[in-house]
């Protein structure tokens, strides 16, 4: 039954995006795209890391920041997690995770300005949100019988220690750790609104047609990620963590008052703030509704919708990139296994809005580059988690080669997995389509950008509350699909 | 300390009852065998008995142990002693036991055959390696009385003798679940038969010999 449904359900999202498809717009309006992709290309190969200042520092920032938020935000998200049973607190999580780091960093930027203070919790405050509601499960999947056999008059302290955080401790390292990953895909693209991380520096370079730049940034980043296991040791961390603070650079100062005007005045919609009273709210937010979120949220919706189809495609075409069942498992076989993981590397570790953006300069502002870039970032996780999940099955040894072998053995075995994962990435699909407006594509993104490009702060928090309810929406639905198709999670807990 | 005493006792797996009502006085010093076929209710018995007396000190050793296997075997048996300690001594005890804690643990541990694990984690264990390291931290809880699910069914012949002896020389008080009719007889002075969740032996074990258990099964 549970494959027959899947099929359905799978289908039915392949009509629905096909029917996307022809709503949107996906011309190429640049005059000569493939000449700028040649450019780019030449600066991975001849990448040029004479400015050696310059890098070194976009590096240093990246990683600073990184540290620091997500430092902050798994010790937040560690003590929300102790209250997790609380309706305020999942409801505060959910509402703070489904805001984009972008916009938590376009938020923090208009009272705390060009501080370094800006950078940190844009990262702490949405990781909190989602480290808190992670290590709730994660402590709740421990075995309750410890702390049964626990002496009468242990402190809480203690028989918390000893057995629900001993028991989830790996899992809690493990994931800490990955999402380390995701910090520092945060932090570069926190550098596309000004802070001095990677994006920062990659938007200027490519500003300055300076490819031999980018080539080097982009190299340093991948490296960066693709050997984090081997430089983030436990032993380590600590070392890191009391050394980041004072690597994220001064910034500019805080100017406090502007803090206070900015809740006092400047969030205050604008009847209300003219004394207009309810009477001018409510075709104020009509308006807002009417002319801006419709169109942002249709737009949003279109391109989640056929970016999450393309993924998945991407996804189960390229996961026997790293699978032993395909690669083979010895002599050349392992060989090309690297090689398919390098790709995959390249692929997850490129955060969408870098894509988008490196897409943006080559095919000119449509839909295109936007789906392009989040069916590649996304089709990479999904491929590589695939991947692992389908090196774990045991195929009997006459099974058939090739073709065969990926339709009857593998595809059928993985394909659950594959569609929990998927559904999994739906929110977080979402959640990045409506942050590609600040590129100029016009999602959700967009018009908060422009809002608070013309000063408009009101309308831009009307815009963003619009955003973390719509991926609210999704998570519940994915959440409830998931059910229906009762594909389990227990496989990952992937989100970034 | 004085006798513990349960009144009309019952226990309900959902719908179902599996135990009682049963009423039941265990003086000091009483040494409680529970046998019968499984499933009866020994282990709902067990638990019934635990939530009773839980503040009058009742130490548990449940059938499927609740080790952390995270945890190293020192850190498990230390366990036992979590509330003899202030939080922060014990904080500081994961991440480095005190001299004089290693010297109260480790003769039990070389007693119970574990004298080389005592940093391994218990994960990391045979079935009967970690029902030994569940014993000793039952041991080094100490307490008024052993409430015990089947402490020895993983372990062979003399291993199973040295534990049971150590059991019953810590607590001269206890109720144990037996599936070994005679290890139960030997080690305990007094038997209880249960049968569709209420008792129906109960004798001092030197009244008994295993044929008169075997109607039970």
């Amino acid at each position: 039954m549970s494959r027959s449904a899947s099929l359905r359900v799978s289908l039915g999202f392949i009509a629905l995006a096909m029917v996307c498809l022809a709503f949107g717009d996906f011309e190429i309006s640049t005059h000569d795209p493939w000449q700028e992709l040649g450019r780019i290309f030449l600066g991975l190969i001849a990448p040029d890391f004479a400015a050696v200042d310059f890098l070194g520092e976009a590096i240093l920032r990246t990683l600073a920041f990184a540290f620091v938020g997500v430092g902050l935000g798994a010790a937040g998200g560690f003590l929300l997690a102790l209250l997790f049973r609380h309706l305020w607190v999942r409801t505060f999580c959910a509402v703070v995770r489904a805001i984009h780091e972008l916009f938590w960093a376009l938020i923090f930027l208009q009272f705390f300005g060009l501080h370094p203070l800006t950078g940190v919790l844009a990262i702490a405050i949405p990781y909190a949100g989602i480290f808190a509601k992670v290590y709730a499960e994660i402590l709740d999947e421990s075995d309750p019988q410890p702390a049964h056999t626990l002496p009468r008059g242990t402190d809480h302290v203690s028989g918390l220690v000893y057995t629900r955080l001993a028991q989830a401790w790996p899992h809690v390292v493990s994931y800490t750790a990955y999402r380390l990953e995701c910090g520092l895909r945060s932090s570069a693209v926190l550098g596309f609104v000004g802070m001095p991380t990677l994006g920062f520096y990659l938007e200027s370079a490519f500003a300055q047609g300076a490819y031999g730049s980018v080539g080097a940034l982009l190299i340093l980043f991948y490296l960066l990620i693709g050997t984090l296991r081997w430089w983030v040791r436990p032993r380590l961390l600590p070392l890191y963590l009391i050394a980041a603070p004072f690597l994220l650079g001064t910034g500019l100062p805080i100017v406090w008052s502007n803090v206070s005007r900015f809740f006092t005045q400047d969030i205050v919609p604008a009847p209300l703030r003219n004394g207009e009273g309810l009477e001018g709210l409510i075709p104020w937010l009509g308006n807002l509704l009417v002319n801006q979120a419709l169109p942002g949220i249709w737009n949003t919706l279109l391109l989640t919708q056929i970016a999450l189809v393309l993924t998945g495609i991407l996804a189960m075409a390229l996961f026997p990139l790293i699978s032993h069942h395909f690669t083979g498992r010895h002599g050349t076989g392992r060989l090309k296994g690297m090689l398919g993981h390098i790709v995959l590397v390249v692929m997850r570790s490129t955060p969408e809005l870098l894509l988008a953006f490196i897409l943006l300069q080559l095919w000119g502002p449509s839909m295109l580059p936007a789906v392009a870039a989040l069916a590649l970032h996304n089709g990479g996780i999904i491929a590589h988690l695939v991947g692992q999940r389908s090196n774990q099955i045991t195929l009997r040894q006459d099974a058939p080669r090739g073709i065969d072998r990926y339709a009857y053995e593998v595809a059928p075995r993985v394909y659950g997995p594959f569609l929990a994962l998927l559904f999994y990435r739906w929110e977080i699909i979402m959640r990045e389509t409506a942050i590609l407006g600040i590129l100029g594509i016009t999602t959700l993104g967009f018009y908060v950008d422009s809002a608070i490009q013309e000063i408009r702060f009101d309308r831009a928090m009307v815009l963003i509350l619009i955003t973390a309810l719509l991926n609210i929406g999704v998570d519940i639905l994915a959440r409830r699909l998931r059910n229906y198709l009762r594909l389990r999670h227990s496989i990952n807990r992937q989100s970034c | 300390m004085q006798s513990l005493a349960l009144q009309d006792a019952v226990a309900d797996y959902g719908a179902t009852r599996v135990l009682g009502p049963l009423s039941l006085t265990i003086d000091p010093g009483e040494r409680i065998a529970l046998v019968g076929k499984s499933g009866v209710g020994k282990s709902s018995l067990l638990s019934v008995m635990y939530a009773q007396w839980r503040d009058r000190e009742a130490t548990l050793l449940p059938q499927d142990l609740g080790l952390v296997p995270t945890l190293s075997v020192f850190h498990n048996v230390y366990m036992g002693g979590l509330a003899r300690h202030r939080a922060w001594y014990n904080l500081a005890t994961l991440l480095r036991p005190f001299h004089r804690d290693r010297q109260t643990i480790q003769p039990l541990l070389e007693r119970l055959g574990l004298g080389d694990k005592a940093r391994s984690p218990c994960g990391e264990l045979s079935g009967g390696q970690r029902q030994r390291v569940a014993a000793a931290r039952a041991i080094h809880q100490g307490g008024g009385i052993l409430l015990a699910d089947e402490p020895v069914s993983a372990l062979d012949g003399p291993q199973a003798e040295v534990v049971m002896q150590m059991l019953v020389d810590a607590f001269p008080t206890a109720v144990l679940a037996m599936h070994d009719l005679d290890l139960a007889l030997r080690y305990c002075n007094r038997v209880l038969g249960i049968h569709d969740g209420g008792i129906v032996i109960d004798q001092p074990s030197d009244r008994l010999t295993t044929n008169d258990l075997m109607p039970l099964y």
